[in-house]
């Protein structure tokens, strides 16, 4: 379903993502780790369209993304790290509105909003503006919307964020059930371990731009040593902590935390 | 095509959703109207120039769409990374369809305002000269609306974060607005001023706007040459502001 042979992308001669290859197969749930700045976030935007790689091939769904990025639109959904709603919306709006811009057909448009929203437990709150919903219920909003178009990938980054383990179970049951039920393939970020151990199906860990471990959570803790995914990660990519810079994106997130 | 739609669409209910917002945003230009306009009424009528409350209108007509507009604009660069825009951008739709949508909402919420502005002013004495003339306002209305619309569509896809707005207002809608003959009539202006004017988009609106309210006279450089000029910028604006819009990157 997604296939990713040699994927470089370089900003100013910084070389982000180094000739990375993966795959990943339809119906698999798949984490994609990394600890900050190893080049996660640039995949995943090259993987949905929204940068450019400065070299390599990318398939998704049987479309190449820089050659049909129309067609691989189609094929997947995304739920952002950051919410991507309108707070001046109705949750039902915001389905609609995703549903119109998919090109979904009116009546099924309709029956699926409903559907989607009965599903994460929303249908009660359809007609409430989304500024007045909590952390949890915006995430589990963008879920059902990124699933207005049955796409046959889902792409969440770090999902899961800031969320309490409550939300967190739920949300990943709709998940996993969407997976069970239609076939979906998943991709997801995080920086929660246990999760992508409890979760994930098979998992590839970047550093520095370059792929540094492949396979199952299993395999990863036999080829470490180590009892759980996250000793077994920590063992692969060192514990010394990132030089990172404040991105324009972190201040602007920052701002946004005292505004609201 | 309906994307473009709901684009608009999202662009309206966000307006009318938020009755402090509206109103807030209506209290300058009437303060400028009851204060100016009032105000400066006695020397402007010694001076010979009839009443300034007359003069005035059309210009805080101006001011009530172009804040609006260019804020509608701005708004990009919150919207990218928090809001719906973001959605849009990874959606299988043309960036011009959406950039279409979004524009043509913010120029109509805006011209909504400037419109609320020219009832407002018939409280205060405010009446249009010629019957015939005064639809034609609501060309240049729009026309002023879209303008805006597409400078701040041009400025919010290439800023960065909201550090360079203070600079934008001051440097650039202030001046705008002020050298744009709202104020003032353009009659034996000092020769500097008098080609700031010249060059200032936003005069040929005002004049524009004078010469359908007040009475084809006031229009100093006559209605035909205001809507051709214009319509010229606004549709380069536009463009540059497609163009930029294009190249937003996440």
């Amino acid at each position: 379903m997604i296939e990713v042979l040699n994927l470089t992308k370089k900003f100013n001669g910084f070389v982000a993502v180094d000739k990375i290859s993966f795959d990943v197969k339809k119906g698999e749930i798949f984490a994609f780790l990394g600890p900050n700045g190893a080049g996660k976030t640039t995949t995943v935007k090259i993987l949905t369209t929204l940068l450019h790689p400065t070299d390599g091939k990318i398939t998704i769904n049987g479309h190449d993304v820089a050659e049909n990025p129309y067609e691989v639109r189609c094929s997947f959904g995304i739920v952002f790290q950051d919410p991507s709603l309108d707070d001046e919306l109705t949750a039902y709006e915001n389905m609609e509105f995703h549903g119109i811009l998919y090109k979904v057909p009116k009546k099924i448009r309709r029956e699926r909003i409903e559907q989607l929203l009965r599903f994460v437990d929303l249908w009660d709150r359809k007609d409430d503006l989304v500024k007045k919903f909590s952390g949890g219920m915006k995430r589990r909003l963008e879920v059902a919307r990124g699933l207005i178009h049955h796409p046959k990938i889902l792409f969440l980054d770090e999902p899961t964020l800031g969320l309490d383990p409550q939300t967190r179970n739920h949300i990943w049951n709709y998940i996993k059930e969407l997976s069970r039920q239609e076939g979906m393939t998943i991709f997801f970020t995080t920086h929660y371990m246990e999760e992508a151990e409890r979760i994930a199906q098979k998992i590839a860990i970047i550093d520095h731009g370059k792929i540094v471990a492949r396979g199952t959570p299993m395999e990863l803790k036999r080829q470490t040593n180590t009892a759980s995914l996250e000793e077994a990660f920590l063992a692969i990519t060192g514990s010394t902590i990132r030089k990172e810079e404040a991105s324009q994106l972190d201040r602007m997130r920052m701002h946004r935390r005292f505004r609201r | 095509m309906q994307t473009i739609y709901i684009l608009w669409l999202r662009q309206l209910k966000r307006y009318f959703r938020s009755k402090a917002r509206i109103v807030g945003s209506l209290g300058q230009p009437i303060l400028f109207l009851v204060a100016l306009g009032f105000g400066l009424n006695p020397i402007y009528q010694k001076a010979g120039g009839g009443s300034y409350i007359q003069f005035l209108t059309p210009g805080i007509i101006a001011m009530g769409i172009i804040f609006t507009a260019l804020f509608s604009g701005i708004e990009i660069i919150w919207d990218r990374q928090f809001g719906f825009l973001k959605e849009t951008l990874v959606a299988p739709t043309s960036r011009l369809k959406i950039m279409t949508g979004r524009t043509l909402g913010g120029a109509t919420v805006a011209a909504f305002q400037g419109i609320l502005v020219l009832l407002l002013s018939f409280l205060l004495g405010f009446r249009p000269e010629s019957l015939l003339l005064s639809p034609l306002s609501f060309i240049f209305i729009f026309l002023i609306a879209l303008l805006f619309t597409g400078i701040g569509t041009a400025i919010g896809s290439v800023l960065k974060d909201m550090q360079g707005f203070q600079l934008i207002m001051n440097f650039l809608v202030m001046p705008l607005f002020f050298l744009s003959g709202a104020l003032f009539p353009l009659q034996n202006l000092p020769k500097g001023l008098a080609v700031a004017v010249r060059i200032n988009p936003l005069s040929y609106g005002v004049d524009g706007l004078r010469g359908s309210l007040t009475g084809i006279n006031s229009a100093q450089f006559g209605l035909s040459t205001d809507i051709i000029v214009l319509t010229v910028l606004t549709g380069t604006v536009l463009v540059i502001g497609a163009y930029f819009f294009s190249k937003i990157e996440i």
